[in-house]
């Protein structure tokens, strides 16, 4: 099998600051891959290097093919990117927009014309052919970027954090769309830092901090592989004081992050746990499946990066 | 490194970003060219009619008709330079207008290419309109003023060129006011626009000779009273080197800024 995309040993510096160490994977044609990581890992380094945007300091890109930078414009004929944020043409309306775009790849108005009318509909914009971009929701301008992205009929989609400053709304819809285009055999790079989306969406997705990959493979493999499988998030004022005493000894881990304590267990730990929380009732109790969230942050750390 | 540095690359790509423009400036045209009529008119009849009318001849005409085609060659370049410095700018680092079109199979040199051919079109339309005006007034007779337009073409793309450099170091608007009280401003009271250079001291004369705008109007000045310039090839590969040099340079700078 091909790859759509492959990237192996990227590295990029600015001003002596290593951005992007050595970074390697492969997208499989139909497959959602998700690039996750905080603010400043890499992600978006890493998309302007798949795309040619910019020159890698070392490692060998090819996109559909096509080598990278060298011919990166030519690979972008079949590549289709929704940015993270909005650059659509504010003086022009939602066809003008698609029509005006059309034409970087060279395909004629006629036909971007027959097209609109499907790419509006996929994007939950029908109708709106002569709207102002004024008159657009935060949530319609993100489905007409995705629109836009797909005016070339592209085999690969970039998405860089496709429903950041959303409402639950909008993102629920744009993951509908993304999951139709994946059904119709396209593929998808995704960057994103919200893990329900990762989760949701992603075949396989690599976990990205300070530029490099600290973890790479199915979501749930990667929680079964880095994390104990059940959680119980215990709240309120004495919680950190309970997890450093007595918590000890009932959670094979315990993180504590301000007035919560996140304890890590086995399935068979739960029980007993939950039995001795029931006796305090100054401690409030979640008791959840573990998530990608539990292994990004274990990954990653809690310390903020910004 | 080295790719940041190659010399310039030409495509038709650069066509549909100039359409881009053009689709957008048609939505506006016409208080568009109303506003780029307005400012040279009211200089050309305020100061050739009210100054004009206390001087003799100026360069052998009355001074109206000297100032028109001094305000043909002032005109196109402040409509070139707007478009490139104020336009320019909007679209590569406010809307991001051009970080979108380099997403698809287009080219950063196709982007300044389309931006640099379309700033040059919008000056010539700035000066065309009024090379209209005054023909209309009856101060053009000649056909040979119809020359007058590759030249103030060409002078559209000197000055975009310039401009498209100014943008690409650009921090933010507020740094275009440097280039127009240091540069643009002293360049047309220099170059001949509203009065002859021989006015000036030697010295001075001898550094305004140089600059892009002088050899615009030593070309344009002519034609519009219907006479072959003098030197018109040395003044018209100034202006052409100018054009193609600043060009050069605008590229490497927007190369450096955008694709590090």
């Amino acid at each position: 099998m091909t790859s759509v995309l492959s990237v192996s040993g990227l590295r990029k510096s600015y001003a002596g600051r290593e951005v992007v160490g050595g970074v390697s994977f492969t997208l499989a044609p139909g497959e959602c891959y998700g690039l996750l990581g905080p603010n400043g890992a890499g992600k978006t380094t890493t998309l302007r290097c798949c795309l040619g945007l910019t020159a890698p300091d070392a490692g060998v890109i090819k996109l559909l093919g096509e080598p990278v930078p060298a011919r990166a414009r030519e690979a972008r004929m079949k590549v289709g990117v929704v940015p993270q944020f909005d650059n659509l043409d504010p003086d022009f309306s939602v066809a003008e927009n698609l029509r005006v775009f059309g034409r970087y790849f060279g395909i004629g108005d006629a036909e971007t014309r027959g097209r609109i009318p499907d790419l509006l509909e996929f994007a939950g914009l029908a109708g709106k052919e002569a709207a102002r971009l004024a008159t657009l929701s935060g949530g319609m301008k993100r489905r007409l970027t995705l629109a836009r992205a797909l005016v070339n009929d592209p085999d690969l989609l970039l998405l860089d954090e496709p429903t950041t400053g959303l409402d639950p709304q909008a993102r629920h819809l744009i993951w509908e769309r993304l999951k139709r285009l994946l059904q119709q055999g396209k593929t998808i790079l995704l960057t994103t830092h919200f893990m329900d989306e990762a989760e949701r969406l992603c075949n396989r997705l690599a976990i990205l901090d300070a530029g490099c990959i600290v973890a790479e493979g199915a979501p749930r493999d990667l929680i079964a592989a880095h994390i104990e499988p059940q959680v119980v998030e215990v709240y309120g004022e004495d919680a950190a004081t309970w997890a450093r005493g007595e918590g000890q000894s009932l959670a094979r881990r315990i993180e504590v992050s301000g007035e919560t304590a996140f304890c890590y267990v086995d399935v068979e730990e739960v029980a007993p746990l939950l039995k001795h929380l029931a006796l305090r009732p100054a401690l409030r109790t979640l008791h959840r499946p573990a998530n990608l969230e539990d292994v990004f942050l274990k990954l990653t750390g809690r310390e903020l990066r910004d | 490194m080295h790719e940041l540095y190659s010399l310039p690359r030409f495509s038709w790509r650069a066509i549909a970003v100039w359409r881009r423009n053009f689709l957008v400036w048609r939505k506006l045209a016409i208080p568009s060219v109303l506003g780029n009529l307005a400012d040279p008119m009211i200089y050309l009849f305020g100061l050739g009619y009210g100054l004009g009318g206390l001087l003799p001849q100026v360069g052998g005409v009355s001074y109206i008709v000297f100032l028109a085609s001094g305000t043909v060659c002032a005109s196109t370049m402040n409509a070139a330079s707007f478009e490139a410095l104020y336009s320019g700018f909007s679209r590569m680092h406010v809307q991001k207008t051009w970080e979108a079109i380099l997403n698809a199979p287009v080219a950063l040199d196709d982007v300044l290419a389309g931006e640099w051919l379309w700033a040059a079109s919008k000056a010539t339309l700035s000066g065309l309109a009024i090379m209209l005006v005054i023909t209309g007034l009856g101060f053009i007779s000649s056909p040979l003023a119809l020359w007058a337009i590759p030249v103030v073409f060409l002078t559209g793309l000197a000055f975009a060129a310039l401009g498209l450099i100014v943008t690409a170091l650009a921090p933010s608007y507020d740094f275009f006011m440097y280039y127009f009280t240091l540069f643009l401003t002293p360049m047309v009271l220099l170059c001949g626009v509203f009065f002859p250079v021989e006015q000036l001291p030697a010295a001075l004369q001898s550094v305004a000779g140089q600059l892009p705008l002088a050899h615009a109007v030593r070309l344009v000045r002519p034609l519009l009273l219907g006479e072959w310039p003098s030197h018109a090839a040395m003044h018209l590969a100034a202006l052409l080197i100018a054009a193609l040099a600043a060009y050069w340079l605008a590229l490497l700078l927007t190369r450096r800024r955008l694709l590090k």
